[in-house]
């Protein structure tokens, strides 16, 4: 998995509360059995204008203009700020999938759905949670914002704003780490817990 | 100490605890063709192998057609869903996945067929790739939803790290009115607390409405819960679930039928257990529940109207009013009876079992669906329900009355397969959720119990029974 330490960018202002992951990445796109190439189709029926299918020249499509993603003062920015329970419905990780792709690496919002929240940390995505005061704040801000995941901090010109991490988790994003392999140095652990597992429970 | 079903059911698998973490054994995951192919995918690049490859069961659901398909996955005209389903095909035999294919009379979806085998069942840690997998939790077991990265780690290692979440008690109390179902129950709930209202916690149902409940009403209930953003919904066992359980394919006999339910007898939240939160909700208030807009938390009484935001108060909700009433092309204050449908879905996780069937039959026995309607689907949730509800002459009572009867699979509840809205169109349905463009680009649902899709579907417009 990508590491992610620290982060310098300007954020895309995403003003808008409960997006769900229908929204982040149609159904259509969930027919792929790739877990790459989700970038283009990113917020597809808010970004484009006509119906996107699977296989479409996205290149060709006729944009809104009106879209914050088509903005041009934005471009190249890797940090969405957005509002509260961002991510919710379908646990589809095509949408950290189709996020990570078009180049976001970290999301602020007050507050996140579950699924969605853990799905980021699998994908070198940093999801951040920050009161809504504070969010307000981001959004009225202009410039770079820098992140640091060691001290938990996000960084303006004037302020630093402070978010919670669990520690486990931390340390997994910062090292980069595989979480299949991290779990298979337990794998003795686990076979002994199967064995009482199925004599308790012989039925299962 | 007092312990919560929730903890219960935690305490019960974890195998190891670090830093916060709880590394918890999984006792059944259940697989579908979309949320899979990148996880097997995962497991050839690494060169791992299944933990326990009988921890898993596979069936194809979201793709299928609901249309003729005695050709099995060549009767899929999508290739890129045709593709999918071959995979799974595919990745099923490489990995000896044990799999519900396509044209097995069993297919059907994964949260409907996996109680009807009895693979699943009660006090089990049971995973899918699919946020509904939280109707499971219907028989008191722990049951949720899960990325594809997480897929894999469950099939590479039979395991999955979690973090505990806390407890909330929803007590629901009285005798619901003529007409009202578990799915009126879930809307009105999501209504009061939000689609947010219950994130970082464990949903535990009870009071007297859910112990009268049926367990297929329960499913449709715990199945919702993630429209509230629980980690899971539950109920406790008791002997309806027992009896629900007994003499299923994949339910235990003999003297592990005995242990099991003295076990699954254990399995409730233990008098003074502590909840984090408690909410009562009056069963006797509620009516029937029909969603205006673009959120399961936007819903009404079908006699209410559409809201105004001039009223609201709360900015940020005011703009999701207006965002919400712009997409779906209704004013506000908006009486909910006069909007007018062009089609009807019957079906989905929530609602397509045999008593939701039966319910929906009652209400469209000898009636016509009104002729503006341009399409009520009836989707069976498997193909045992399909069969179940033929013997009972079910079908005949909807084709009679001019709605379509179809096989099994999710259908138009997310419209991966070809059952979906144009744009424009306006749908009631029993489906959960009613996002924008959800059952296709540009199209607008309101979420419905079954009885209501039925009445809605006769009357031509949202409308009581």
């Amino acid at each position: 998995m990508r590491r992610f330490t620290s982060l310098t960018s300007i954020t895309m202002p995403l003003d808008r509360a409960n997006i769900d992951t229908d929204a982040i990445i149609p159904k259509q796109f969930l027919k792929s059995i790739k877990r790459s190439g989700f970038g283009p189709n990113l917020f597809d029926e808010w970004r484009y204008l006509d119906h996107g299918e699977v296989g479409m020249d996205n290149s060709k499509r006729p944009i809104n203009p009106d879209f914050v993603l088509n903005d041009p003062q934005y471009e190249g920015a890797q940090i969405l700020l957005t509002r509260r329970n961002f991510g919710c419905g379908s646990s589809r990780e095509h949408a950290p999938w189709a996020l990570e792709d078009f180049g976001f690496r970290a999301i602020i919002a007050p507050s996140f759905a579950d699924i969605f929240y853990n799905n980021c940390f699998k994908n070198g995505i940093l999801p951040i949670v920050l009161s809504s005061e504070i969010v307000d704040a981001l959004f009225a801000y202009q410039g770079e914002i820098v992140i640091n995941l060691e001290e938990q901090s996000v960084k303006t010109e004037d302020n630093i704003y402070n978010f919670e991490v669990d520690a486990e988790r931390k340390r997994r994003l910062i090292n980069g780490l595989d979480d299949i392999g991290l779990t298979l140095q337990y794998e003795d652990q686990i076979r002994s817990f199967e064995v009482e597992h199925f004599k308790k429970y012989p039925w299962l | 100490m007092a312990q919560t079903l929730y903890d219960k059911l935690m305490g019960a698998h974890v195998v190891r605890e670090q830093d916060g973490a709880t590394l918890i054994y999984i006792d059944r995951q259940l697989i579908h063709e979309v949320t899979s192919p990148q996880a097997f995918e995962g497991l050839t690049m690494s060169g791992r192998k299944p933990w326990r490859n009988k921890a898993n069961l596979a069936v194809p659901d979201h793709n299928v057609p609901t249309t003729e398909r005695s050709n099995g996955v060549s009767s899929i005209s999508d290739p890129v869903s045709r593709l999918q389903v071959e995979t799974l095909d595919k990745n099923c035999e490489t990995f000896e996945i044990n799999q519900i294919q396509m044209n097995d009379v069993r297919q059907g979806i994964v949260h409907v067929i996996g109680p009807e085998q009895g693979v699943t069942l009660p006090g089990m840690s049971i995973v899918c790739g699919d946020s509904h997998t939280t109707t499971h939790g219907a028989l008191g077991a722990l049951a949720f939803g899960i990325g594809t990265s997480e897929v894999e780690h469950v099939l590479t290692t039979g395991c999955l790290w979690q973090s505990k979440a806390k407890n909330l008690k929803i007590e629901v109390n009285g005798d619901l009115g003529k007409h009202i179902s578990a799915k009126d129950i879930a809307l009105y709930m999501i209504g009061e607390i939000g689609t947010a209202g219950a994130t970082g916690y464990a949903i535990e149902f009870c009071g007297t409405a859910i112990e009268n409940m049926s367990i297929e009403g329960r499913m449709t209930l715990c199945n919702m819960s993630i429209e509230a953003g629980a980690k899971v919904g539950m109920v406790a066992v008791d002997d309806k679930t027992i009896e629900y359980v007994r003499g299923r394919p994949f339910t235990p006999t003999g003297k592990n039928w005995d242990l099991a339910v003295t076990y699954w007898k254990t399995l409730h939240s233990d008098e003074g257990a502590y909840f984090d939160e408690k909410i009562l909700i009056d069963a006797t208030l509620i009516k029937p529940q029909v969603t205006w807009g673009t959120s399961p938390e936007m819903v009404v009484d079908i006699n209410g109207e559409t809201p105004d935001p001039e009223k609201e108060d709360d900015p940020v909700k005011a703009e999701s009013i207006r965002i919400a009433l712009n997409y779906i092309h209704l004013k506000p204050n908006t009486s909910i009876s006069s909007i007018a449908i062009d089609k009807v879905f019957i079906g989905s996780c929530t609602n397509s079992r045999i008593e939701d069937l039966r319910v929906a039959a009652a209400v469209a026995k000898g009636k016509k669906i009104a002729n503006t309607i341009k399409l009520a689907l009836v989707v069976p949730g498997s193909g045992l329900v399909k069969q179940q509800a033929e013997a009972e002459g079910l079908d005949q009572i909807f084709t009679d009355a001019g709605f379509e009867w179809r096989e099994p699979g999710c259908s138009m509840c997310l419209a991966m397969n070809a059952d979906r809205l144009e744009v424009g169109e306006r749908c009631a349905s029993t489906s959960n959720r009613n996002f924008e463009g959800r059952q296709g680009q540009g199209s607008f649902t309101h979420l419905v119990s079954p009885a209501i899709a039925a009445a809605s579907a006769i009357a031509g417009h949202l409308s009581e029974v």
